[in-house]
Order: C-alpha cells, then sequence, then structure tokens
C-alpha cells in the first residue's frame, strides 16, 4: 500500500496581518517533498520558500516571532512541541493531512493607546 | 495525543492559557476569558444600570473583541447598558478608510449604532495633510493627541457616561514599562488603573485591562469575529516597539510577566513630595489639559500658522510664543 513518493501535503493559512509577509496571500496548499516535515521544518521551508519580505517579522531565532500565534488542526501548538510532525494521521486517506495557520497581529495602534497619552 | 480540557469537562484542549497553564477546549476557554472580563467590571465598579456606554472602536481586535463581550455580557448579565460605537476617521488613506469599513460590520454584526467623527471635521486637518505638512517625523505626536480629544468630544456629543477603550494586559504592562523607562512618575501611578477620570471629564474604563493579548487574538478567531489588521502607514514609535519586544521575549520565558508588571505598576506609591500635574481646562476649547492652553490647541495653532513644529518639544517655549501674541494683540487693540 505504502506509496514510494512519500510527501506531505499541507494547508498553510495566515491571518490576522501574518499575510502581509506572504504577499498578501492567505491560504496556500503545498505539497512538500519527503517525510520527516516538524513544526520547525515547516517554519523554515516557509519562511525561505513562501515569505516574501520582512522575515524579521516572521521569525526569531528557530521559532516564530512572539506575537504570532500558530495552530496546527485548529488547536494552539504550544499544546504541542515543535518537534511534533505535521500531517501525520490520515495519510492513507489521501485527504487534507493538517492545516497549519500562523495569525499573526499587527500593531494596530488602538484607539487610545498611542504612546504619552494614557 | 490531543491534550485534554484542565476542567475535566471531556474534551479536547485547544489552547494553553499563557496567565495560568491551563489547556482550555473551546467552550471553557469562551467562559472564561467572558467571566474574567466580568469580575474585571463587576469589581472595578466600571458601570452603572442604565450608563449611556462608547466603545472606542478602531476595527482592530482589540475593539472588535470589546464590543462583542460586552455586548454577549450586558445581555447574560443585564447590566442594562447602552452601547454605542464611537471610531474616529484621522484620514490615512490605505489605512483607517479600510479599517472603518470594518467598524461598519460590526455595527451590522452586533446591532450597535456607530458615530464617526473625523480629525477634518473638529480640527479642519486630516493626518495625511498634517504628513504633508510637518513630515513623517513626530506625526505621531499630532495623531495621539488629536485622538484623544476626539474621543472625549465624540462622547460628549452621544452624551454618553463612559468612553471604554480596548486595552489589553500586554498595552498595559507596556505602558508602565515605557513610564519607567521615561521616569514619567504621574502617568506611571495613573496608568494601571481600570477607571481614569478628571473633575469634569468623561469617564475611561478599561475592561480588558486583565486579558491577554494571545487570548484576544485566540477569541476572536474561535468566535469568527471580524477585525482589520493592518500597520499604521505612517512611522511607527520606534522606542515603544522596543518595550514591546522586550516585553514579549519576556513573556515567552515567563507568561505570567506581563500580569507581574501590571501588579507591580498597581502597587507602587507615589511620594507625596513627587510633583503631580493639576487637572485644569483649556483656556481656548475648555476640554482637559495640563496646561493652561492644551496640547491639541497648541499643535494646530502651529499648523494654521505654518510653525508645525510649535507643539512638539518644551512646551514653555510654545507658551511663550503665544503670550507674545497675546500681548501684541491687546497692544494692537490699545491703539485702536
Amino acid at each position: 500500500m505504502s506509496s514510494s513518493v512519500a510527501g506531505l501535503s499541507v494547508t498553510v493559512e495566515f491571518g490576522g496581518g501574518a499575510e502581509l509577509l506572504f504577499d498578501k496571500k492567505k491560504r496556500h496548499e503545498l505539497n512538500l517533498p519527503g517525510d520527516e516535515w516538524t513544526l520547525k521544518r515547516l517554519l523554515f521551508w516557509l519562511r525561505d520558500n513562501l515569505l516574501t519580505e520582512r522575515p524579521e517579522l516572521f521569525m526569531q531565532g528557530d521559532t516564530v516571532r512572539p506575537g504570532i500565534l500558530i495552530l496546527v488542526n485548529d488547536a494552539d501548538w504550544e499544546l504541542l512541541s515543535t518537534s511534533t510532525k505535521v500531517g501525520h494521521v490520515h495519510r492513507l486517506t489521501g485527504e487534507l493531512d493538517s492545516e497549519v495557520k500562523a495569525w499573526g497581529f499587527s500593531r494596530e495602534d488602538e484607539i487610545g493607546s498611542v504612546s504619552p497619552q494614557y | 495525543m490531543p491534550v485534554s480540557c484542565s476542567t475535566k469537562c471531556g474534551r479536547d484542549a485547544i489552547l494553553k492559557r499563557p496567565k495560568t497553564g491551563d489547556t482550555l477546549c473551546k467552550d471553557c476557554f469562551f467562559l472564561a476569558f467572558e467571566t474574567e472580563i466580568h469580575d474585571t467590571i463587576v469589581n472595578g465598579k466600571l458601570f452603572k444600570p442604565g450608563n449611556k456606554v462608547a466603545i472606542g472602536a478602531s476595527g482592530g481586535k482589540d475593539s472588535t473583541v470589546l464590543a462583542y463581550v460586552l455586548k454577549t455580557l450586558n445581555e447574560r448579565h443585564k447590566y442594562g447598558l447602552d452601547l454605542f460605537l464611537l471610531s474616529i476617521d484621522e484620514g490615512i488613506t490605505g489605512y483607517r478608510d479600510d479599517s472603518l469599513k470594518t467598524v461598519a460590520q460590526n455595527r451590522d454584526d452586533y446591532g450597535i449604532p456607530l458615530k464617526i467623527l473625523s480629525y477634518k471635521e473638529l480640527y479642519g486637518w486630516t493626518m495625511d495633510s498634517i504628513v504633508t505638512e510637518i513630515g513623517r517625523k513626530n506625526n505621531c505626536t499630532f495623531c495621539g493627541v488629536f485622538r484623544r480629544q476626539a474621543l472625549d468630544r465624540g462622547a460628549a456629543i452621544l452624551g454618553v457616561d463612559c468612553i471604554v477603550t480596548g486595552h489589553n494586559a500586554d498595552d498595559i504592562a507596556e505602558t508602565v514599562l515605557m513610564n519607567v523607562l521615561r521616569g514619567d512618575i504621574a502617568r506611571l501611578q495613573r496608568c494601571t488603573s481600570v477607571i481614569t477620570a478628571g473633575a469634569d471629564s468623561i469617564m475611561r474604563c478599561k475592561p480588558l485591562k486583565y486579558a491577554y493579548e494571545k487570548e484576544i487574538v485566540m477569541y476572536a478567531y474561535f468566535k469568527h469575529l471580524v477585525y482589520f489588521s493592518t500597520e499604521c502607514v505612517y512611522a511607527p514609535n520606534a522606542y515603544r516597539g522596543h518595550a514591546r519586544a522586550f516585553l514579549k521575549d519576556l513573556e515567552k520565558i515567563r507568561p505570567s510577566s506581563i500580569i507581574d508588571i501590571i501588579h507591580s505598576g498597581e502597587q507602587l506609591q507615589v511620594k507625596d513630595s513627587i510633583k503631580m500635574p493639576e487637572r485644569r481646562n483649556c483656556t481656548r476649547c475648555g476640554f482637559v489639559s495640563s496646561q493652561e492652553i492644551c496640547k491639541a490647541c497648541v499643535l494646530l495653532e502651529g499648523l494654521n500658522r505654518g510653525l508645525p513644529k510649535l507643539g512638539i518639544g518644551k512646551s514653555n517655549k510654545a507658551k511663550k510664543i503665544m503670550d507674545l501674541d497675546k500681548r501684541n494683540e491687546q497692544q494692537q487693540s490699545i491703539d485702536f
């Protein structure tokens, strides 16, 4: 049954301002070659292949910049570890394996919060 | 392996709360988040039944979540509040024009009436035209000063008892740090209060004071709330940016640091010998000011006279120039 062309299909969605770093495109359907896709590896791949501007606003060190939330299959990734493998469950059904979302919040200056005016 | 909800409700957790480390499912998270805001409102005695309340609405995540939660709590706990959305149009093309569409969407979705006031109608200038005049340095000073007063004016027009703003725990911790870094002791004392009010100025409250930014974003996300996120097209405040980045780094190592910094700010006692600015009313426009003439009037005067830097920097200098004018005017009137 196991096909030799292993790969990972994953839907990546950017929102909350994070899409601005990715050519303003929110949804990306990806087919990644190979098998061993951890969240950490995926983040680097996104930075090196999909990101179009200001990489420093996406990553810091080997993880996302504080202020960007990652959801894996609609759950906070802080419940997982960065070495968690992406897309493991439904490999045989051929359905979309995993959905990874990066939700940023760019600094939309809230009403009244402009610096010295508290 | 899915992590289960800390409340033992049997469902799978969808997030880890930064404040407590609890893992919660969607429903338990919604309830915890809303209940904490309800507690802030009740413990801080923010409202009385029958109050008219203006929500300072920018279309961003914080004010959108605030509007939604206030509407929900108002119905659930029968606060008896009359809610309004109050938005300020600074006149920034490509930024505020888009975010105001989001606010209009909130108005329709939540059935809360909306009032928009523009810098143009209040001051005769848009931020775009101010930036043309002054350049991209210091423009945030104008925007901040004008916005603060614009909210007061809007609230006066609506006849509300109180303005609520979407300041969250991260914002407040950041401001505590900023005030420490600047040595601004008067603001350091004030900035953590859940209610701020002058003698005759309209009360302002911050119901999201203890809500973490992460949870606000998660709440908006799981509730599918429509909000707008784009950075302002004009230069951001670099100094605040550093404080913010520092805070986020601290939060990563120790998530409770945000609430801890707020706690420190709340417990600080300022010595009696520290000189506090007195609250008075601007002799020109009558709105609250710490000076004889408020900052908004000084800045506006500078713009209208082609001296846009008038209100930037030391206020004494601007006062001298404006006093000199007053004397000249008086002399002229004697001459006539």
